[in-house]
């Protein structure tokens, strides 16, 4: 039942007497929190798995895991609205989730099967639900914020009132890319909403090492866009600022920045030792700040879900992880013929 | 009870060391518990658990060398550590480590994930197979008028044509709005369609043509102008690994239906940095489709197929084409296909193949060459890629001789791909080795001797055509 904790005391015990969740103001239902706790859950279940999975070589090339950075997934969707797009880069499972795509789908195309969500073709970095409004998946460091800055001018350009959440990391902070979409967003009050998820570490450099200014939400005052530090291990937080960010997107006063301040438990992928910090840091986080954990108490305590309960969820997602684990073991890998499909298209929008 | 295996921990490694065993018989695990330190040729890395239970037995003690990648390396039993799928079938390449029990990979209810035991697709792959379709630019109607029209003018009418036919169409680019366009080209659209359809952007190619490429994956149709093709280096990434590769990345799922287009090639005088041609750099990504026309009507009919079109499409004008004038037809909903080359000039001897601006070159060296009574084909490739190679090689069969001419550098040129597929396609038709006209292998120089230089003319033209007639 453990959390990926290390050395802890175990399971909190409830305290028996029910009591409103500590939860800074953000108001939540028993079901939501429940919710919540189930999609993190659910995150950190799979990417363990998908961890496990690339030891036994059935993943191959990188494979980035978003283990440790779980309420900010599930607490921009909590925010997010029908119709909303989430575009992200290579560290991107997470994401995939919270949008509403197949756990079976994910992993089988974490493996490169034809059941996979892009028929094996574009691998752990490279998935994409239109049905999920989730465009990606993508490599280049910095490229997606263009990219859901691009969608947010559709929603613009259309008028439908939809925000577009553009997730990218502390080292792709400092991508010139990012600094020519804000001034454009700005400038053309587009409803984008830029989460910063900073976990940190820019693969092995310390912030302090790569950043003049290591308070990544101030970085859009020379644009005039609004910004905020987020305690992006509360999923309520999360939420709760998400919330804020889109309204002010979305009533046309244009981009909002969120910096999200995370940790990632692994290394950068799956082949990163992480010498670049010690055991000790990664623990003291586990111990102190796990997302997962934060909820469970808040649940417990509250009396909104006891041990068995918080049991019978966590067999579920175990389910859910194991048959999307065989689903990705036994999909085919995809037929030869699929080599040139997809190149190009002659289906028209 | 559960195998704990030895674990990959990068793309390429096939074993390592067990450097140091963080648990023992009979410790109680959980997920996230470093149990083991695994030494590879690059790092030291920390084995975390996945599963809870207990450790049951540890199979292979530490120190050991050379451990193959998923040898079950301990035993996991208790709470949490039920056989699940996935771990009952390792994988069977893993061949006992040296100092490792040998019993433990000798276990014959080890089989292969089947997946694995499948052979490789290699060399199985087909090749596309593209439909043999007959290409043809639109009859004119009977009776439809032709007039006298700019390149310049020919592209605004397209983009005019096609905003009013689709509101999903939009133009942004710097200048292309009060400014009425660098070269002109967009006059007028920004009147007619106003500042929503018209968009000025700051100049920040990389930021803008990933904009574009957003809002096209969101289903809009937008035209992104680079004033010239120059700058969009800068913008190369979002055009081929955003644009071009989405498609396929996402299994079909996501189409953008982009144009970028702009001057491509040498002006005059304008120094290296503002003079190259892109044909081969884009020509040569799968998922873009590459258009560059010579006259006013093709410029035209192709750029309305290119905003049509659901793929991403390089359009490269010239902006010492611009202000020529050509016929187009007027009154009609005038389409030329994107794929088909065109045939500008018959003739017997000689087949000359170019596109954009050096077509005009070819027509003029041809001219030339029929003086000495040599009759110049001149091939017209109009699209890059994908190319038509199938006009070039019929002309090549009956003129049994090739020049290819660019603008842009020889090596891995556009007349390199052209020079080579007619060589596969129609070796036995040749009757001298091709030769290719292209820039001199240098930056482009200012000084207007030495530009003069650089770049192909006519004469070079001529005196190709004649070499490979041996006249």
């Amino acid at each position: 039942m453990a959390r990926g904790q290390t050395g802890t005391t175990g399971r909190r015990k409830a305290n028996g007497s029910a009591e409103k969740p500590k939860t800074g103001g953000v108001e939540v239902t028993k079901e939501q929190l429940l919710g919540y706790y189930r999609e993190m859950l659910l995150i950190r279940r799979f990417e363990e798995r998908a961890g496990q999975l690339y030891g036994m070589g059935l993943i191959g090339g990188f494979c980035h895991l978003y283990i440790g950075q779980e309420a900010i997934a599930v607490g921009v969707e909590a925010a997010k609205k029908a119709g909303d797009e989430v575009i992200t880069g290579y560290r991107d499972h997470g994401h995939m989730l919270t949008s509403g795509m197949d756990p079976k789908e994910v992993m089988a195309e974490l493996t490169g099967r034809i059941g996979g969500s892009s028929k094996g073709k574009g691998g752990s970095m490279h998935m994409f639900s239109t049905e999920a409004n989730f465009y990606g998946g993508h490599g280049i460091v910095g490229a997606q914020v263009p990219l859901g800055t691009g969608l947010a001018l559709a929603n613009a350009y259309r008028g439908d009132g939809r925000v577009s959440f553009a997730f990218f990391g502390d080292g792709a902070a400092n991508q010139g890319q990012v600094y020519e979409s804000f001034n454009m967003a700005e400038l053309w009050k587009l409803p984008v909403v830029y989460v910063i998820e900073n976990n940190q570490y820019a693969m092995g450099t310390a912030i302090q090492r790569s950043s003049s200014e290591t308070r990544l939400f101030k970085r859009g005052v020379s644009f005039n866009i609004p910004g905020e530090e987020v305690d992006g291990m509360d999923v309520l937080a999360v939420k709760a600022a998400t919330e804020k960010a889109a309204e002010h997107a979305r009533s046309g006063n244009g981009p909002y920045i969120l910096e999200m301040k995370t940790y990632r438990y692994r290394g950068h992928s799956m082949s990163d030792p992480a010498k670049y910090r010690t055991r000790e840091e990664v623990d003291e986080v586990r111990k102190t700040r796990d997302p997962i954990d934060h909820v469970e108490e808040l649940l417990e305590k509250s009396g909104w879900a006891d041990e068995a309960a918080l049991k019978a969820i966590d067999a579920e997602v175990k389910k859910i992880v194991a048959d999307a684990a065989e689903f990705a073991r036994t999909s085919p890998e995809p037929d030869p013929s699929e080599l040139y499909t997809d190149v190009y298209t002659e289906q028209r929008a | 009870m559960t195998d704990i295996l030895m674990p990959a921990l990068s793309p390429t490694m096939e074993e390592g060391t067990l450097a140091k065993w963080h648990v023992k018989v009979g410790d109680n695990v959980r997920s996230g518990d470093v149990i083991a330190e695994i030494e590879t040729d690059k790092a030291t890395m920390e084995v975390e658990a996945v599963d809870e239970g207990v450790i049951s037995e540890i199979l292979v003690p530490e120190g050991s060398e050379e451990v193959k990648v998923n040898t079950p390396i301990a035993r996991l039993g208790g709470e949490g550590g039920a056989a699940e799928a996935v771990e009952a079938k390792p994988e069977p390449k893993a061949q006992p480590a040296p100092a490792s029990r040998s019993e433990a990979s000798g276990d014959p209810e080890r089989k292969p994930p089947e997946v694995d035991a499948k052979p490789r697709p290699e060399g199985e792959a087909a090749a596309p197979v593209t439909p043999k379709q007959i290409l043809k630019d639109p009859e004119l109607p009977e009776g439809v008028n032709l007039v006298t029209v700019t390149v310049r003018d020919a592209l605004r009418d397209a983009m005019a044509e096609e905003m009013r036919r689709d509101g999903d169409v939009f133009l942004m680019g710097e200048e292309v709005a009060q400014y009425q366009g660098a070269y002109k080209v967009s006059r007028g659209l920004l009147d007619e369609f106003g500042p929503k359809r018209v968009i000025d952007t700051p100049i920040t190619e990389y930021g803008f043509a990933g904009l574009g490429v957003g809002a096209a994956m969101a289903g809009l149709k937008p035209i992104v102008e680079f004033m010239t093709f120059n700058f969009a280096m800068q913008a190369i990434d979002h055009i081929i690994n955003s644009a071009a590769k989405t498609l396929y990345m996402s299994g079909g799922q996501i189409r953008t239906s982009i144009v970028f287009r702009g001057p491509n090639g040498a002006a005059a005088r304008v120094g290296a940095q503002h003079s190259q041609d892109y044909a081969a750099w884009y020509g040569h990504v799968p998922g873009l489709k590459v258009l560059a026309p010579y006259d006013a009507a093709d410029a035209k009919g192709l750029l309305k197929a290119a905003i049509r079109d659901p793929n991403p499409v390089v359009f490269l004008e010239h902006e010492m084409l611009y202000g020529q004038e050509f016929d187009v037809p007027e009154g009609i909903d005038w389409v030329v296909p994107i794929g088909k080359a065109k045939v500008r000039r018959q003739g017997k001897d000689v087949t000359l193949v170019a596109y954009s601006r050096m077509v005009g070159f070819c027509l003029a060296a041809a001219e030339e060459l029929a003086k000495d009574g040599i009759e110049a084909e001149v091939v017209d490739l109009r699209t890059i890629r994908p190319m038509d190679i199938d006009t070039v090689v019929e002309s090549v069969r009956k003129t049994n001789r090739l020049v290819t001419v660019e603008e842009g550098w020889g090596p891995m040129g556009v007349g390199a791909e052209v020079a080579a597929k007619v060589t596969e396609l129609a070796f036995d038709y040749l009757d001298a080795p091709p030769i290719r006209v292209h820039q001199e292998d240098v930056p482009l120089p200012y000084a207007a001797n030495l530009e003069a230089l650089s770049m192909p003319s006519v004469e070079r033209i001529v005196k190709a055509a004649k070499a490979v007639s041996y006249k």
